[in-house]
């Protein structure tokens, strides 16, 4: 579990964050919703121990991260919204090396290695320098490396951007897969339909501040009567990207 | 204390990986600084058995007399000396363009002139030499060579000359309105009479009428000898190698600082920073994968100078190790300097190649600091660069022992620690989010 109390945090006269607070439940998915500059990305790094905050706390399952070396931030799995891979070496050298920074070594780094090879599903590709990957790959790995000291909360800040349909399905067939096993999500992005499909609970967040904390149904029925979605007999249409996997397939495209 | 081990030696590991499967930079530092050291060592005299080059100047004899002619045939005796006979004109325009390092006048009635002012209180004639500012260290080589061979002409002239009679003459006659004391009057008298003598004695034993001969000679010989360790001459080459070895090494301290000013760029940095790492494990991986890029280069450099320039540790290994080592680190602590205090990487890497590339000048990486201002031979001993190239060539050709190693390994590691408190100081470790 993941508990956000009252954080805050400015950058000169910038307010970033704004005495948030919020809760993510053991194998839930916790979707951080708002536009650019909203302040997610602030939250997820202050929870990952890479920000300190000015005021408040994270704790992850009871242990605040609240130094460098804190042992709550072994419990934290985190992927930037950019990648952090070094793109010189090779996905297998990338994985052991930040396995090497969570006290992995021997055979149990080369297992874990192999196992988040699997997860990304780049095992054929382990000794290929990152440089070479498209972009798709790289956005897999780049979560895969955040799996290896196999975490209890994974932070992903807008793990899909600029990635193929493919890729973003299997990211989201890894991200099923890891909540069922008991790990909780917190996903932050600014794509709807995403949250739509991944989260249990939405925190939507503007100016640095917690507009709304509920879950899907919750935050529809806070909607005005006339604005709330209604049962009613339509034919769903297919969506584009349905109707692009349909034509292109589901099957990865690493080539 | 496991954990972090494990964790920095994967770091270091990683960033060694990094810049040696980089094949420009590795050509770029590990083979460019020994082909400049090449260069340099070669047109500042080799490894030492080749000649010096001589020291091309011109004569402009307006004089023709026999005490001029002396003079220029004196210079263009010089083994030191290339020397043209021209006419004013085109001596000063050979200086102009750099041609000639310098041109000496030599006026009309040179000769009669310099022998009467050597006789006599009269006016001494003013013989001008021409010199490249650019080459001002030259002035001075040559005024001591004219002087001597002057010197030399004159008295020769005098004591054995055709004109010097003549001088001797005119000199004798005016003794008696000079108004001096009547004593010395007649001591110069005697002096003179007795010179009179020998030119004439001189000059019928057929050895005179030159200005050349039988005249006054400096009275002692220069036996100069270079003071090396003793087993192997001056290699330039030796000084050459510590420059440019100081140089690029530098310059590889600051990639290395802008790469983590890129690194911060990135997701990687954030990455690091989210392990369960301290801050100090992260900068130190970085000083010490510096520092073993910073060795590695040294050892490449000295080992290719050794094979194929000739340079040798000829004073103590213990000592030349010492340096390297803290030249290595005060390079790392030097990077790390520049991430803390650099803007953006683009930025900062102009300024610190422009800051280096001064640091190695006055540091006498490039020519030799004797040449400098006196007030920035002594400016210079602030700077790492200076201790560095001058520790090195102790250690090399001069074959110096560990203990005069010992300041300078000492100056090293202050300029490193005073790098590390102001990095660590200044270092801005949170970057906004977006």
């Amino acid at each position: 579990m993941l508990e956000v109390r009252h954080l805050s945090k400015s950058f000169g006269d910038r307010v970033a964050v704004a005495d948030v607070s919020f809760v993510a439940e053991t194998g839930r998915t916790l979707g951080l919703l708002g536009p650019n500059g909203a302040g997610k990305s602030t939250i997820v790094n202050i929870i990952a121990g890479v920000l300190r905050p000015d005021r408040g706390e994270a704790r992850v399952h009871g242990a605040a991260v609240d130094s460098d070396t804190s042992p709550a931030k072994r419990l934290v799995g985190f992927v930037p919204q950019d990648l952090a891979l070094y793109e010189e070496l090779s996905a297998r050298d990338n994985l052991r090396l930040f396995g090497s920074l969570y006290g992995l070594a021997g055979a149990e780094l080369d297992a874990r290695a192999a196992s988040a090879l699997g997860v990304a599903r780049l095992s054929d590709r382990a000794r290929d320098r990152v440089e070479t990957f498209s972009g798709g790959m790289k956005r897999r790995l780049n979560i895969a490396a955040a799996l290896l000291h196999e975490p209890r909360v994974l932070l992903l800040d807008e793990p899909t951007v600029g990635v193929d349909p493919q890729s973003r399905n299997a990211i989201f067939d890894t991200l099923a897969e890891l909540r069922s096993g008991g790990m909780t999500l917190i996903y932050t992005t600014h794509y709807m339909e995403e949250a739509e499909r991944l989260c249990d609970r939405i925190v939507i967040i503007d100016h640095g501040r917690v507009l709304a904390d509920d879950t899907l149904d919750g935050l529809y029925a806070r909607l005005p009567a006339h604005a709330r979605p209604v049962q009613q007999v339509v034919t769903v249409r297919p969506t584009l990207e349905s109707v692009f996997l349909e034509l292109t397939g589901h099957r990865l495209r690493d080539d | 204390m496991t954990h972090r081990l494990a964790a920095m030696r994967a770091l270091v590991a990683a960033d060694l990986q990094i810049f040696f499967r980089d094949r420009r930079s590795v050509i770029l530092n590990l083979v460019t600084p020994l082909a400049i050291a090449g260069l340099f060592g070669m047109v500042f005299g080799g490894g030492g058995s080749a000649p010096a080059g001589r020291l091309a100047i011109a004569v402009v004899d307006q004089d023709g007399s026999a005490i001029s002619r002396a003079v220029a045939a004196g210079l263009a005796a010089e083994k030191t000396l290339a020397v043209s006979s021209l006419d004013e004109p085109a001596a000063r325009d050979l200086v102009l363009k750099g041609k000639v390092r310098a041109a000496v006048v030599l006026p009309p009635g040179f000769g009669e002139a310099a022998g009467r002012a050597f006789l006599r209180s009269t006016d001494r004639p003013r013989v001008a030499v021409l010199y490249d500012p650019s080459q001002a260290a030259t002035l001075a080589m040559v005024q001591g060579l004219l002087t001597q061979h002057v010197f030399t002409a004159v008295t020769g002239e005098l004591f054995s000359g055709d004109g010097g009679t003549r001088l001797i003459d005119e000199s004798l006659a005016s003794l008696d309105t000079q108004g001096t004391d009547a004593a010395v009057t007649a001591d110069l008298r005697e002096l003179l009479t007795r010179a009179r003598s020998l030119n004439e004695r001189n000059r019928s034993q057929g050895g005179a009428g030159t200005a050349s001969g039988g005249g006054l000679s400096v009275p002692f010989e220069v036996g100069d000898e270079p003071v090396t360790s003793g087993s192997t001459p001056y290699n330039a080459y030796a000084h050459a190698t510590a420059g440019m070895g100081v140089q690029f090494i530098l310059m590889m301290g600051i990639e290395a600082g802008v790469g983590l000013l890129l690194l911060r760029r990135r997701g990687l940095w954030l990455r690091l920073k989210a392990a369960p790492l301290a801050r100090g494990t992260l900068l130190t991986a970085r000083v010490v994968s510096a520092a073993l890029m910073s060795l590695v280069m040294l050892a490449v450099l000295y080992g290719g100078a050794t094979l194929l320039l000739g340079v040798r540790v000829d004073g103590s290994l213990a000592g030349f190790l010492g340096i390297a080592v803290a030249f290595a680190l005060t390079t790392a602590a030097f990077g790390l300097l520049i991430a803390a205090l650099g803007g953006t990487p683009e930025a900062t890497r102009g300024l610190a190649i422009f800051a280096t590339l001064v640091m190695v000048l006055l540091g006498g990486g490039w020519v030799p600091s004797f040449l400098f201002p006196a007030w920035l031979q002594q400016a210079s001993l602030a700077l790492p660069t200076s201790w560095a190239i001058g520790g090195f060539e102790a250690m090399t050709w001069r074959g110096l022992g560990l203990a005069e190693a010992l300041p300078t390994i000492g100056a090293l590691l202050a300029f490193t620690t005073v790098f590390l408190v102001i990095a660590v100081w200044r270092f801005r470790w949170d970057v906004a989010s977006r």
